[in-house]
């Protein structure tokens, strides 16, 4: 689509422009003057830009120490960048003079988390669980409201019984449907979904992405999908963004990034995955950890383990290059060396 | 044939509760080849855990083996007093735990948690002990192992870690390891690594492994075998290849269709109805019977043994054509 | 795991609490916990007989008007010499009956016991939910407070609240106001406990994801803090207050034995036994050791029930 006929319907939901968030890993004061020991900082999220059109599922994929969770909470407001920005529809995130409009633009967003045993107050009902957002945005009260959840949890497979029960008298998967419910019940456009199944078991996580794809398809929903699972990734994604040590490496829509990965690092997580199809199957070598992400190597931070690493690697920092339909950074890959 | 290393058969394991007596495990039978890796699958509350703990007697309380036996080479195991357990656990059949820190002792070097293991089960003078310890440490892959045998367990990464309880497991030459989730708490690059180190000693040491993991993939490319658990029960068990591309149980199909992979089309994934019933509520004749599409009348009332099916072998009535 | 939590699943969802606490898993470490059982049957005794004092007691202690100076050290079990009747627990030097004195001293006791846990929680309570949960310097100020108030003895911060409220009012109050006094002083010498118990269980809720999802809303710190964080941090203070409720009779009773307390015209348990105490040598014994047994059996009995209550409540010991 060309920039001229660009018009609001197609521009982005969601843009982030260099964020940035750096975390005090410091010891408590007290101790740290004990010790003479210097403040520490960690950099969970560096320089990260991206975007996310509507009705589409971007998915950030990385191992631990990655800063996928990190961005996916300063996407939401839960966590204040240190520098850069993220706007939703136009409307900053962080920024005190567009406050009003947040407090708008929140009923528009919502968030699936990780562990459904730690994500509904264990001491309120059902019912309250999923109606806490239609009251807190004055939608509905009294017996709208109750329509509404009974509506919700018919909407993601549980019975609108269920409404008088306390989370604790719930499976995990049912758990995570009482989650959707509530992230649904005020209508919202997009969901940051922050490893959603990655608590569940394999039939149950069959169950929760079926559902999830679904209610994109019925109610036009954008995702932001966080995900350690490539496997689970490919599944939902429509584009994929890989993050190493807080940095992105790569950005490609889904079917590039698994039939072309450009990056090592991305190459060598799809090596390393465990797959059915790899029975009796040899496979390459992987080398390395994951370094501190309290003291990430200079340069390109993957060199330790990049089998193509040369001098450059270790010194300068590679930026996004546009590499065929695809945003590598790689000296390897802007110098040709790899395609 | 020869006598397999392990063999299991109608294994019973037992909660009693206030609310009454769980069947964690009911006629579990299976058994392990020497050096062979067999994998155990199953979803949380399966029982793959617990099959994997009465098996090295560590059941936690108030669970208890309630019937059935274990043999370890034609001796039974599962009737061992306190010691003669003693004398078997860490010594023949040795455990790896998902999180390598609750296996290591945070207070000790490494290379005297090794050495008082090897000590323990071979009576080794110290010297010898300590020089094995390097010998396994380098075996199991930690770099410059005769310096790093004086750190102790938190200056190890976790992928290291997990080397060095590999290394503990390994220390008095075991016949059979029991591995619980031992890559389940690690990132994927670190996983892979593990996996090849394991399927490297299973044929070096020729011990052999049960590897009980969640995962289909980190089975489908380390075991030799699989048994897929359902409810305390296997549902099925068999070669990997034949399990995981060729599954005869309903359940087994289930779930090979619910695993997203990075191969197949990534279009609606298979999605078995229902959750796995919870062991107060296991329904009568086979416990897969309410969410299986084939169910017919015998499945309601009479609970399926394992029956052959082409290599594996299934506990699903579709199979029993002989008896129709 | 065998799952043993999530018992209720599958169960009627309209039985009422009552029937749902007596069939959880605290209402059945309950039931099959005979110390517990006891304690909760003595302490419920004490704490009806005091409400009840007037009814069953055959003279109110304080009322001069029924008092018979010659009924004064009359020992256990005997008739009065002057008004005739028996004294179960025997009289004291004024012909006070003992038993009397004891329900109704406990009652002044239990009051003051209540009121400053009360205020001592509240106190505490609201301090250590607003230091866990907001951290930072505020964090910082209201733990150290709370840390160099704790390396006081209770009784030595309760005297000395005590004695500054005292010097503040004028000296006609002094005796209506010993029981506010009290209760502030008592109260004020106790909330550091709750406030650090609770800002370490604010501290591991906050993190929880329910938290987070509340903070998506929109939600501000305090409808947060009230809503959601408080049932969830309010099991152990519930522990800290029944062990507490026993403490602070006891350290009413300690200030009251040494004559800082309740005056003898509003006497508590400790206010009796500092009567009483004056008699021990010259043979009244039972004006001193029924009251201290009284304070005794209530302390012991709080205090029994609050450790099963703690253990109970704790996941990890059951």
């Amino acid at each position: 689509m060309s920039a001229e006929t660009k018009d609001l319907a197609s521009a982005p939901l969601v843009r982030a422009d260099r964020l940035t968030c750096r975390f005090d890993v410091s010891r408590p004061w007290l101790e740290r003057v004990v010790a003479g020991a210097p403040r520490q900082t960690l950099t969970a999220v560096a320089d990260l830009s991206f975007e996310i059109a509507r009705r589409e599922t971007f998915a950030f994929v990385g191992e631990s120490g990655s800063g996928k969770s990190t961005v996916a909470r300063m996407v939401v407001g839960l966590q204040q960048p240190t520098s850069g920005d993220v706007t939703i529809d136009g409307i900053s995130m962080s920024d005190p003079r567009s406050a009003a409009a947040r407090e708008k633009l929140r009923q528009r967003l919502q968030m699936i988390f990780q562990d459904p045993f730690a994500s509904l107050n264990p001491r309120w009902r059902v019912d309250r669980i999923v109606a806490e957002p239609i009251r807190a945005f004055g939608i509905a009260d009294g017996a709208a409201a109750e329509q509404r959840v009974a509506e919700l949890l018919q909407l993601v497979g549980l019975s609108r019984t269920d409404s008088r029960k306390y989370p604790h008298e719930f499976s995990g998967g049912q758990r995570q449907r009482i989650a959707i419910a509530r992230a649904l019940s005020a209508n919202p456009e997009f969901i940051v979904c922050d490893e959603p199944t990655s608590a569940l078991d394999v039939s149950v996580q069959a169950q929760i992405l079926n559902l999830m794809r679904d209610l994109q398809d019925r109610l036009g929903l954008t995702y932001l999908f966080i995900s350690h699972n490539l496997a689970v990734v490919r599944q939902m994604a429509t584009r994929v963004g890989v993050m190493y040590l807080g940095r992105l490496v790569e950005v490609a829509p889904r079917d590039e990034l698994f039939a072309r990965p450009r990056h090592p690092y991305t190459r060598m997580l799809l090596d390393a995955v465990p797959d059915l199809d790899m029975v009796g199957r040899q496979r390459k070598p992987v080398v390395g950890e994951i370094p501190n992400p309290i003291s990430p190597p200079g340069g390109c931070s993957f060199h330790p383990r990049c089998p193509l690493a040369f001098d450059r690697c270790r010194t300068e920092l590679p930026v996004m290059t546009d590499s065929a339909g695809a945003l590598v950074a790689c000296h390897a890959v802007a110098d040709g060396r790899i395609s | 044939m020869n006598e397999p290393l392990l063999s299991v058969r109608n294994l019973r394991v037992e909660f009693p509760t206030r609310r009454g007596i769980l069947t964690a495990l009911d006629g579990v039978s299976f058994d392990i080849a020497a050096g062979e890796i067999l994998g155990v699958v199953g979803e949380s509350g399966a029982g793959k855990s617990i099959t994997g703990a009465a098996i090295i007697g560590l059941l936690e309380p108030p669970g208890r083996i309630a019937g059935g036996e274990i043999r370890l080479k034609g001796e039974r195991i599962d009737n061992l007093p306190a010691d003669g357990l003693r004398r078997i656990r860490g010594k023949r059949i040795s455990m790896v735990f998902q999180d390598p820190l609750t296996a290591l002792n945070p207070l000790f070097r490494i290379g005297e948690q090794l050495s008082e293991t090897i000590q323990l089960h071979t009576g080794m003078k110290p010297a010898a002990a300590r020089e094995r310890a390097v010998a396994l440490l380098t075996d199991v892959g930690i770099p410059a192992a005769s310096r790093r045998i004086d750190a102790y367990p938190h200056q190890f990464s976790g992928g290291m870690r997990q080397r060095v309880v590999l290394a503990l497991a390994l220390a008095a030459d075991p016949e059979l390891i029991i591995a619980d989730e031992p890559t389940t708490a690690l990132d994927v690059s670190v996983q892979a690594q593990i996996i090849g180190l394991m399927k490297r000693l299973c044929r070096e040491h020729r011990v052999a492994i049960m590897l009980i993991t969640h995962d289909m993939g980190v089975i489908a490319e380390t075991a030799d075998r699989v048994a897929v658990m359902y409810a305390g029960r296997i549902a099925e068990i068999g070669p990997a290849r034949d399990v995981i591309k060729n599954a005869h149980h309903p359940y087994t199909q289930g779930l090979m269709g619910a695993i997203p992979t990075l191969v197949a089309a990534a279009g609606r994934l298979t999605q078995i109805p229902g959750t796995m019933p919870r062991l107060d509520a296991i329904p009568k004749g086979c416990a897969f019977n309410p969410r299986c599409p084939h169910t017919f009348a015998r499945c309601v009332v009479e609970r399926p043994e394992l029956l052959q099916a082409e290599r594996s072998r299934a506990a699903c009535w579709l199979h029993a054509k002989a008896a129709i | 795991m065998v799952s043993q939590s999530g018992n209720e699943a599958g169960g009627p969802a309209g039985t009422g609490w009552l029937a749902r606490a007596w069939d959880s898993d605290v209402g059945y470490s309950f039931r099959t916990s005979p110390v517990a059982i006891g304690a909760a049957f003595v302490s419920g005794l004490i704490i009806l007989a005091t409400v009840f004092a007037n009814v069953i007691t055959p003279q109110n202690p304080f009322d001069a008007a029924t008092l018979n100076l010659m009924d004064g050290f009359t020992p256990p079990g005997e008739a009065g010499a002057g008004s005739g009747m028996t004294f179960g627990l025997g009289a004291d030097s004024q012909g006070r009956d003992v038993y009397s004195a004891i329900l109704y001293g406990t009652r002044v006791s239990l009051l003051i016991g209540f009121a400053s846990t009360v205020f001592s929680l509240v106190f505490g309570v609201t301090l250590g939910l607003v230091a866990g949960y907001v951290g930072g310097r505020i964090e910082a100020l209201i733990m150290r407070i709370a840390d160099i108030q704790l390396s006081f003895p209770a009784i030595l911060v309760a005297l000395l609240v005590f004695g500054v409220a005292r010097g503040l009012m004028p000296p006609s109050l002094h005796e209506q106001m010993t029981f506010a006094v009290m209760t502030i002083a008592i109260g004020l010498s106790n909330w550091a406990q709750y406030a650090r118990t609770v800002r370490a269980s604010t501290m591991v809720e906050k993190r929880k994801e329910y938290v987070d999802a509340a903070r998506v809303i929109g939600l501000r710190p305090f409808p947060v803090m009230i809503r959601h964080v408080l049932p969830n941090v309010a099991g152990p203070v519930l522990v800290i207050a029944t062990i507490n409720l026993a403490l602070a009779i006891l350290e009413e009773a300690t200030l009251s034995f040494l004559g800082v307390g309740m005056p003898p015209t509003q006497p508590s348990l400790g206010t009796l036994i500092r009567i009483g105490q004056q008699f021990l040598f010259s043979g009244e014994w039972w004006i001193l050791l029924f009251p201290s047994l009284a304070l005794v059996i209530l302390a012991l009995a709080i205090n029994l029930f609050g450790d099963w209550l703690r253990d109970a409540l704790n996941p990890k010991l059951r």
